[in-house]
């Protein structure tokens, strides 16, 4: 069983007086694919939000590689969310005053690559997600599921440790998130990167290697006796 | 379903002999059911007394003779209606689940074990299939999906109880 790359151990968190999460934990290992499950409004977004450092939890400990996210400065922990980990959500996520290729090579520009050399590697990660004929079309005019494997692709072209995607096929059809689907954990298992996966959709969980479902801010473990 | 009328279908598409007819339905349909040889030639005698299908001729080859079986006008239109006459949607008012989960209430233990317990064992089929479909060819992928869709349709409803098993639990309780 390989290394623990990110945990978050009791976790809590309130937004005003309504809470949230309470004492939620996970943990995820090196390549491992992990399903947050549970119903609307159960806290699986905000314990990927938690988990990607995007909310500080109010209580409880997030741990990547061994260090603590809340001890970080605010500059290390975007460095971090930028090099370290990629993000697929629903709707929104493209510039829509960008082109495809712009948009994946975003992240590489704002690490500081030169122009041409990040629209390269952008271009073979559009292709790699089988969109290379959209690189020159702006987001407005692509499908939604061309969309969101050009997020796919933007969330992979840095390289990093940990995909965090919530409801990445929520607007797609049946057939566009089955091939979304088979590209994100396809290219993420290719390159080593591990997965949190939120989705209230079980066909979709079932691409992942393990799931945990959180009902009521809490998470619940089922390990099968085989 | 009924293995005469897909024997049937299969005709329609030309003569064949019993064996023939069986490598094509395994291939097709049978996935992880394979037809048994005698059911093969019993299907295709009833077919044969039930004037749907006559036998065509004799193949001569390296072992035993073989007949063949060709569909007559009368099969044509069986397997047409059969093809345009719905399936028995089927309901499951009595469902195991709902039994192990009142039980579950009634005697006091924790529900929600039983629930979790049950969608890890959905989820793990479901993973099975959604491997097996990346492996599979188009055939494949549309029975594994159909086997898909129906356990997504038993998780969803063990979302539901999970979340009214509060109400279920004072109705039993009452």
């Amino acid at each position: 069983m390989s290394e623990v790359l990110l945990s978050g151990t009791n976790l809590g968190k309130a937004f005003g007086s309504t809470p949230a999460l309470d004492s939620a934990d996970l943990s995820v290992r090196r390549g491992e694919i992990v399903a947050v499950m549970g119903p609307s409004g159960s806290g699986k977004s905000t314990l990927l939000h938690c988990l990607a450092g995007i909310v500080t939890p109010d209580t409880g400990v997030v741990l990547f590689e061994g260090r603590e996210l809340s001890s970080m400065s605010d500059k290390a922990r975007s460095a971090l969310r930028r090099g370290e980990f990629g993000f697929v959500f629903q709707f929104g996520q493209l510039v829509p005053e960008l082109s495809c290729v712009e948009n994946v090579a975003l992240p590489l520009r704002l690490g500081g690559a030169k122009r041409k050399a990040a629209e390269a590697t952008a271009r073979e990660w559009l292709a790699r997600l089988q969109v290379e004929d959209i690189a020159a079309k702006r987001p407005s005019e692509v499908s939604g599921g061309q969309g969101q494997r050009v997020a796919v692709a933007r969330a992979l072209v840095t390289g990093p440790k940990v995909i965090f995607a919530d409801e990445p096929t929520g607007a797609l059809d049946s057939l566009s998130g089955e091939q979304v689907m088979r590209l994100l954990v396809g290219t993420a298992k290719e390159t080593g990167a591990a997965v949190v996966l939120v989705t209230h959709e079980a066909r979709v969980a079932a691409y992942s290697d393990r799931e945990v479902v959180v009902r009521d801010g809490r998470t619940r473990h089922v390990e099968l006796v085989p | 379903m009924s293995i005469g009328h897909a024997l049937l279908g299969l005709l329609e598409t030309g003569p064949r002999h019993g064996y023939d007819l069986k490598r094509v339905y395994d291939e097709r349909f049978g996935q992880d059911r394979p037809l048994a040889y005698g059911q093969v030639y019993s299907t295709l005698s009833r077919l044969l007394r039930n004037g749907l299908v006559v036998e065509s001729g004799i193949e001569a080859g390296g072992g035993p003779e073989r007949k063949r079986y060709a569909i007559t006008d009368a099969g044509v239109t069986d397997v047409g209606a059969w093809l345009v006459t719905p399936e028995n949607p089927q309901i499951y008012l009595n469902s195991a689940l709902y039994t192990k989960v009142v039980l579950a209430l009634m005697s006091g233990r924790d529900a929600e074990v039983v629930l979790d317990t049950q969608r890890a064992a959905h989820l793990k089929a479901m993973r099975e299939l959604t491997a097996r479909k990346r492996d599979g060819d188009l055939a494949d992928q549309l029975i594994c999906d159909h086997a898909l869709f129906h356990l997504e349709a038993d998780l969803r409803w063990l979302e539901l109880t999970a979340a009214r098993l509060n109400e279920l639990r004072e109705q039993v309780a009452g």
